[in-house]
């Protein structure tokens, strides 16, 4: 049961237009309930080979030796692809906006960091005999030490993951193993505190449990290009990544998806594209790599897992005077997209809330598992599970309603961000007094009465001029390359028109927050960009 | 052994599109000779509806029925580039390079009316149906359809347009974090009733009641579908499910449904939400992206209100049978 509240916001919005806001059936509907609409394995091509990979069982360990000649032997097989037959067999994904090392292979060379990581490519005339090949291949490893949690993998002496982050932690800014924030002075807002609360919690990796799993065929056509019909989530991602990986010029390569069962964050890793492609490059025929759902479920990437640790101070007033979180993204054995993750939760901390003092230290670890991904909330889901729940938690504590103490600490336009930026086109105490309406939760009417439009800025708009001793280090994204030509900035942004605000009184209910003063006062221009970037 | 009722509360905000941005989608739209249009992206719908929203976008730009537009997606061949579907980026990226496509292809559509009508392209409006005419002078009027004809065949003009839509990159400080993530949030709060078993460790989520504000919802179906899958989505990760049950050990992984558990049709809450809509100043006629964000409130109201239940703190995701049962021994059972 749906219901629009048009009348909360109605002089922001100007509800007098044709298309906008009508619930028009989807121009795909049809197609998609008779069962016509045709997703990339719907493409039928004469003479199609199968690939399957032999995958890694043990989570670390090196390969000593792999022996396909009993799979070669077996009729059907057409071609064995090896970590050697990959033109450039070392990326990373977000190489594609400079954002990382090249830490991953598209088959294993000599060493194997993951249960599931694949090692060597069947290509053969159906999928059974790719199967049967696969269990053929004998593979001599020498089982190394393995780490898998996050914390034991930053320890002094763990096993290490990834040669290309020898710390098991990607790097920021080849400055520190971890993201930091810093806005006032937490520990000062501890001592001033009435009461604080210091919890950790964990999330488990869960998948994304698409109904269509990941896969392309890929097929030559003309003039010595070849077609690829994907269920990717990310066209140009996966064909500037096939594109890297096996060393060919962009436009040798068709992509063509758009229609997808089902992704949620799990169809941008280019698991399949670029070993379809190679296999047609080797075989001169049109090639299919589909994951089956064991393969999904284990060898592909699931939402990653991440552990919190919230330390709270809060006044028996309701406010809250300083939040500090330590944070560990699993990335798993290579860093995929987790290195991200960290900076877009990085900026989503203390979560929605006014607080003027918090600190956060976020880190990006590897461990031996299947590398993580993406996931519906990215980098936001699991701390605000910790938050909201902390949040729960410190409103009990103090004897405050959990609704009222969101309200009285929700952010307002005008107030300042823990990232330094103004909050604007804020909305959380209006969904607050909604949810409550509907759910039949008394809150008091001076908390029904409060706006996200009133009573922010001012001096909770103050940013601390306090920041931490400065490293001295040269500036090391200074003498980097530039971006790639395919994402620079090639016409000027659309700036977001300033947002009609009525001029914030001062806030009565939420008092303002202290902000914290230190005698570090400088101030600089950072040129780091968003971490280590490389070519 | 009983069954213990209670309720929980979240409440979230949620980030629109890549953050730290270096994000860009393009969009090309143009006209056929009889005013139909095509736009083309190589944007992905993942089933969200990304080819239905863009089309309603283009057809309110251009001021033409949504008839008339046609969405193409995705040949790399042919749709210029898009970072991709994820990220809640696809209505207020892709949706604002749509715009930019549409409004350049309705300046030549308006200039090549201005010349069949004899009068100035800023003195014409159009009706939504297909039809442009004078301000003012309706009887002055002329239709899409003609138009394009004019356009192509006497006058010598492409009806089309080229839209890109980027956030810059950001720096982020590696001391203090300062960085400018992205430019709208959308927000929710939501309240969960729950029953929780204390003889066999299980969860039900009665109801839920919910408020998410998301920008201007660009088409309300649309929107009801993200927000009740995704509140399905954040009570069954609320609850049911992990690839490694025993994380960071990666023993008894399910391979299948069979052992991947999720909430099937009877175990699926009664919802009652209410949509707000704070316009983005930025977005696409405001729209911002309820696409990710409308999981996120449900995990925390869930472990919020099995704690008003039972008087036990579920710490770790997700909160299975086994860890109530667990957390109920050590507590030596029910306190409130």
């Amino acid at each position: 049961m749906l219901e629009f509240r048009k009348e909360i916001f109605a002089d922001e919005r100007d509800d007098n237009l044709n298309e906008i806001g009508q619930p028009t059936q989807r121009q795909d509907m049809l197609g998609h309930v008779t069962g016509r609409t045709r997703f990339f394995d719907d493409h039928a091509f004469e003479g199609l080979l199968h690939l399957k990979v032999v995958r890694s069982p043990h989570h670390h360990a090196r390969i000593r030796g792999i022996d396909t000649s009993a799979a070669e032997r077996i009729a059907g097989v057409r071609r064995i692809i090896r970590a050697a037959d990959v033109p450039h067999n070392l990326n990373t994904l977000l190489s594609l906006i400079g954002f990382g090392r090249d830490d991953e292979p598209a088959l294993a060379e000599d060493t194997v960091r993951y249960v599931g990581e694949p090692i060597v490519a069947i290509v053969a005339d159906s999928e059974a005999t790719a199967y049967e090949a696969v269990n053929a291949v004998r593979v001599d490893y020498e089982v190394l030490p393995h780490v898998l949690d996050v914390e034991e993998a930053l320890a002094p002496g763990a096993p290490q993951v990834n040669p290309a982050y020898p710390g098991n932690a990607f790097e920021y800014h080849d400055l520190y193993n971890h993201q930091k924030l810093r806005f006032g002075d937490v520990e000062k807002g501890f001592a001033q505190a009435d009461y604080v609360l210091d919890e950790r919690y964990q999330m488990s990796p869960i998948e994304h449990a698409p109904t269509e799993t990941n896969g392309s065929i890929a097929a030559p056509e003309t003039n010595d290009r070849f077609v690829v019909h994907t269920s990717t989530q990310a066209l140009f991602f996966s064909l500037g990544t096939s594109a890297k990986l096996l060393d060919l010029p962009s436009n040798r390569l068709h992509f063509i998806g758009g229609t997808v069962g089902g992704g949620f964050g799990g169809k941008v890793d280019t698991l399949t594209e670029p070993l379809s492609i190679l296999g047609a490059m080797l075989t001169g025929a049109p090639v299919r790599y589909v994951l089956n759902r064991e393969e999904e479920m284990q060898a592909g990437p699931p939402r990653g897992a991440e552990r919190w640790y919230v330390k709270d101070g809060v006044m028996n007033d309701g406010r809250i005077v300083a939040r500090q979180l330590r944070g560990y993204f699993d990335a798993g054995a290579y860093t995929r997209l987790s290195s991200y993750a960290v900076h877009k939760c990085t900026a989503h901390i203390p979560g929605p809330y006014t607080i003027p003092n918090v600190s956060s230290d976020v880190f990006c670890v590897f461990t031996h598992r299947t590398p993580a991904t993406a996931m519906r909330g990215f980098g936001v889901t699991g701390v605000d599970f910790a938050l909201e729940c902390q949040m729960d938690k410190l409103a009990r504590a103090i004897g405050m309603d959990a609704i009222e103490f969101r309200i009285l600490n929700a952010y307002r336009d005008g107030d300042m961000k823990a990232h330094r930026r103004e909050a604007k086109n804020c909305a959380l105490i209006e969904c607050c007094q909604v949810a409550a309406e509907k759910a039949n939760w008394p809150i008091r009417d001076e908390f029904k009465q409060m706006s996200s439009m009133t009573g922010g800025g001012g001096e909770r708009a103050i940013m601390p001029v306090n920041a931490p001793a400065r490293y001295d280090a040269p500036q090391p994204a200074a003498a980097q390359p530039p971006l790639q030509p395919a994402v620079a900035p090639s016409a000027p942004p659309p700036q977001p028109a300033p947002a009609a605000q009525p001029a914030p009184p001062p806030a009565q209910p939420a008092p303002p927050p202290q902000p914290a003063q230190t005698d570090q006062k400088r101030t600089y221009r950072f040129s780091s960009v968003v971490g280590t970037r490389r070519r | 052994m009983a069954k213990h009722r209670g309720r929980g509360v979240a409440s979230i905000n949620y980030p629109i599109g890549m953050n730290l941005g270096g994000d860009p989608s393009q969009a090309l739209v143009h006209s056929n000779p009889d005013g139909k249009f095509t736009v083309a992206l190589s944007s992905i719908d993942l089933g969200q509806g990304m080819k239905s929203v863009t089309r309603q976008i283009a057809a309110e730009t251009l001021g033409v029925p949504v008839a008339d537009v046609y969405v193409d997606t995705a040949d790399s061949d042919t749709g210029p580039h898009c970072m991709g579907s994820f990220a809640s980026r696809g209505t207020h990226r892709v949706g604002n390079a749509v715009i930019a496509a549409a409004k350049e292809a309705r300046g030549v559509m308006l200039e090549a009316a201005a010349e069949e009508l004899e009068v100035n392209a800023e003195d014409l409006e159009t009706d939504g149906k297909g039809n442009i005419h004078v301000r003012g002078a309706p009887q002055r009027s002329i239709s899409v359809a003609d138009v394009a004809i004019a356009a192509q065949f006497r006058q010598g003009k492409t009806i089309s347009g080229r839209g890109i839509f980027l956030i810059p990159l950001s720096d982020v400080d590696p001391e203090t974090g300062e960085m400018t993530p992205v430019s709208c949030y959308a927000h929710a709060c939501l309240v969960a009733d729950v029953e929780v078993d204390d003889e066999t460790g299980e969860v039900t989520v009665l109801e839920m009641n919910s408020a998410y504000e998301l920008g201007r919802a660009l088409n309300p179906k649309l929107v009801e579908q993200q927000l009740v899958g995704g509140a399905w989505m954040g009570m069954s990760h609320a609850l049911y499910e992990t690839t490694e049950p025993h994380y960071p050990s990666r023993e008894n992984g399910a391979v299948d449904f069979n052992e991947y558990l999720m909430p099937g049709p009877g175990d699926i809450a009664r919802h009652n939400i209410a949509v707000l809509e704070r316009p983005a100043p930025d977005g696409p006629f405001g729209g911002k992206g309820p696409g990710e964000m409308c999981a996120n409130p449900v995990l925390p109201a869930v472990a919020n209100a099995v704690f008003d239940a039972i008087g036990v703190r579920i710490n770790d995701l997700p909160i299975s049978p086994e860890r109530i049962l667990r957390a109920l021994k050590t507590r030596d059972g029910i306190s409130h």
